[in-house]
């Protein structure tokens, strides 16, 4: 139970989806906190110290507690301030609600991203792989607004920060049409749907700073 | 709320981890269930259309709904069975709990397996490296009989099918005194402790037959 939240801060980065969905969440419960950019390049005093583990961001700092992995976070948000629940009550639901967020951020994520600048087998094979997987998340859309139905929940806050800003930017910038409308109808819906909620377009990095970012990334790949 | 007249499945495989885990969680709760087990790496067309997402042990049937994924079968297991709790109740202690799991899961099964076999800068330095990362588990059950406190919870059993059998077993295979008394006082009395526990000896796959696996795993790795 939270009284009100005397400290809560996030290291962040701006171009992180990881980060960026731990903001949706704390700005979709009304909770305040302090905003600490991080260069994660050349990684700070603070985050090394407070992330010892991984020296990642995000990192959440709640009343001297601090949690880092995006999805523990989401999950520790949603336990502490109960207002719009993200995961759902059921277990069954709950249970599916993290295999999709998981299926992601470790599949969709490399293989939608990485894999495609790589093209190992060649762009058009990659971009085939990497449509097979979108297809398991068009299909866990049909016929709802959001992946947790009339309001978005756990798996729009990861999905959401991974694939229309993040993934898509970077499709953009590699001239992918990854997603056409013919396609994948219900995953076009549900970003014009998630575009509609103020905290996630409150959350959405610039456009064109993402898409040069991302840019360099696909550079520093390439040349790995 | 689970049922007298559930009925509960699990396709397993004997040496795998991931599915001895959700077996020692079933068992700890007291829940009758069938085991199918697969012959990997031949997999039957029920695993196939069971989990075809990623096509992998273990898979929890219970009733009608289909789960994959061995930590979200295991939150699963403890919100539908609420015997033997596994998880603890307090945000930020369940948030550790998951946090040391993801870590053994997708830091220290990497390390002291396959970067030991591959030993790319050498065998020392793995080992070292290996170490570290156990030396950050070694520090979280100092002072504890089990990560869960006095009784097992969802990191001894991640931990624990993870690293004393499977890993352990690997490590003697390949001639490794990895988490030596004098260094790991703390993980050597949690692996005795283990021991004594009835459920986890009952799923400790068959010694003899596990290293002879894992020789043919190390020697495959090898030569690949």
């Amino acid at each position: 139970m939270a009284n009100k939240e005397k400290d809560v801060k996030l290291l962040g980065f701006w171009a992180s989806p990881f980060s960026r969905r731990v903001e949706m969440a704390l700005k979709l419960k009304g909770v305040s906190y302090e905003y600490l950019e991080q260069d994660i390049v050349d990684k700070s005093a603070l985050l090394l110290e407070l992330n010892p583990v991984f020296k990642k961001v995000p990192v959440l700092v709640h009343n001297g507690k601090i949690l880092a992995e995006s999805h523990l976070i989401l999950e520790y948000i949603d336990q502490t301030w109960k207002s719009n629940p993200i995961l759902p009550q059921d277990p069954y639901e709950k249970a599916m609600a993290r295999f999709w967020a998981k299926f992601v951020d470790e599949q969709v994520g490399p293989v939608c991203f990485k894999s495609v600048v790589k093209a190992e087998k060649g762009i058009e094979i990659a971009i085939e792989e990497a449509q097979e997987l979108i297809t398991f998340l068009e299909k866990e859309l049909t016929g709802k607004d959001f992946f947790g139905g009339k309001t978005i929940g756990f798996l729009d806050l990861v999905a959401g920060s991974m694939i229309p800003f993040c993934l898509a930017r970077s499709w953009e910038g590699m001239e992918i049409d990854m997603i056409p409308e013919e396609k994948f109808p219900e995953l076009n819906r549900w970003i014009r749907n998630l575009n509609d909620i103020e905290v996630v377009s409150e959350c959405i990095p610039h456009r064109e700073k993402q898409i040069e970012h991302m840019m360099k990334v696909v550079e520093r790949i390439k040349l790995a | 709320m689970a049922k007298k007249e559930d009925s509960v499945k699990l396709l397993g495989f004997w040496a795998s981890p991931f599915s001895r885990r959700v077996e020692m969680a079933l068992k700890l709760k007291g829940v009758p269930y069938e085991y199918l087990e697969e012959e990997l790496p031949k997999k039957t067309p029920l695993l196939l259309e069971l989990n075809p997402v990623h096509k992998k042990v273990p898979v929890l049937v219970h009733n009608d709904k289909i789960l994959s994924e061995s930590h979200v079968i295991l939150e699963y297991i403890d919100q539908t069975w609420s015997n033997n709790p596994i998880l603890p109740q307090d945000p930020y202690e369940k948030a550790m709990a998951r946090f040391w799991a993801k870590f053994v899961d997708e830091q220290i099964l990497p390390a002291g397996f396959m970067s030991l076999v591959k030993a790319e800068k050498g065998i020392e330095v793995a080992i070292e490296e290996t170490r570290e990362l156990i030396m950050f588990l070694e520090k979280e059950v100092t002072g504890k009989d089990f990560f869960g406190g006095k009784t097992l919870g969802f990191l001894d059993i991640v931990a624990g099918s993870m690293i004393s059998f499977c890993l352990a077993r690997a490590w003697e295979c390949m001639g490794i005194d990895m988490i030596s008394e004098e260094k790991f006082p703390g993980l050597n009395r949690w692996i005795e402790k283990l021991n004594e526990v009835e459920i986890v000896r009952e799923c400790i796959p068959p010694k003899e037959k596990h290293i002879e696996r894992m020789n043919k795993i190390i020697e495959r790795t090898m030569s690949s």
